[in-house]
């Protein structure tokens, strides 16, 4: 195993995605809370590119670049969101904010 | 030397991640992930997906951290001290499962004798050309309809943000 492989860059884009889902179990932030998604984003790019390289195949490159696009949309309305959120609670903090909860 | 490369950029990968939900400030965290994608964006280029190595630190590196930091300036906030909950360790616990069932997913999928060393086929792959040629024919439909999506994340971005309707 002296090679770099596919399993290399798998195993690395499991363990950030892991990272990204305890981030989001354990802060409370929801500015952090976010970032870990980012997190998890990213480590579902890298995992498609390193499948694209290995097919050959570029529509994989296509598949991250709309990943980028929405993840984008998603910043801007996200963290409007969270401003919003801010001007009538105060706070960012995601245990008070419980407006839905039954 | 790929190899001794992937081990040195998905080392400060992993450091950084962990940095990131580590730390106690939003913002050092901001800065621990623009370091993590960064070292993406050298694993991208490792992989010869060269635009969306640049993309990578374009968009995501520049753009969307940006917007992050300023918001957290903007807010200005405190994070209260820590402490150590039931929640908190359940939470943890939790975690720790997620990563052996992720782990188990992906040594479970990858046959290590199917997928030798990874390699490009054409010396247009990953590159401006390449993936142009692939975004503006096959794909042209739904690169228009991300502009229809960029579109409404504007308007619902100024629209959410207004103080006063």
């Amino acid at each position: 195993m002296a090679e770099l492989t596919l399993n290399h860059y798998l195993i690395l884009s499991g363990v950030l995605f892991s990272i990204g889902v305890i981030g989001v179990l354990t802060r409370r932030n929801v500015i952090v809370v976010y970032m870990c998604i980012e997190l998890m984003f990213n480590a579902a790019n890298l995992m498609i590119i390193a499948f694209s390289n290995s097919l050959g195949d570029m529509t994989g490159h296509v598949f991250v670049f709309m990943v980028m696009a929405v993840a984008a949309a998603e910043a801007a309305v996200g963290l409007a969101i969270i401003i919003a959120l801010y001007r009538n609670k105060k706070t960012v903090d995601v245990d008070e904010v419980n407006l839905l909860k039954g | 030397m790929q190899l001794l490369m992937f081990y040195l950029i998905g080392f400060f990968a992993v450091l950084s991640a962990v940095s990131m939900i580590v730390v106690r400030k939003p913002l050092n965290s901001a800065l621990f992930l623009i370091l993590n994608m960064i070292c993406l964006a050298g694993l991208f280029a490792l992989l010869n997906a060269h635009l969306i190595a640049v993309l990578q630190i374009i968009v995501y590196a520049g753009a969307i951290m940006v917007l992050v930091l300023f918001v957290i300036m903007v807010l200005n906030l405190r994070e209260k001290d820590g402490d150590i909950t039931v929640r908190k360790v359940a939470a943890q616990f939790v975690g720790i499962i997620v990563v052996s069932v992720v782990m188990v997913m992906v040594g479970a999928s990858v046959d290590p004798s199917a997928i030798s060393a990874l390699g490009s086929a054409s010396p247009e792959f990953g590159t401006v050309v390449g993936v142009g040629k692939t975004l503006f024919t096959d794909y042209i439909l739904p690169f228009e309809i991300v502009s229809v999506l960029l579109l409404a994340a504007i308007i619902g971005a100024v629209i959410l943000s207004k103080s006063k309707v």
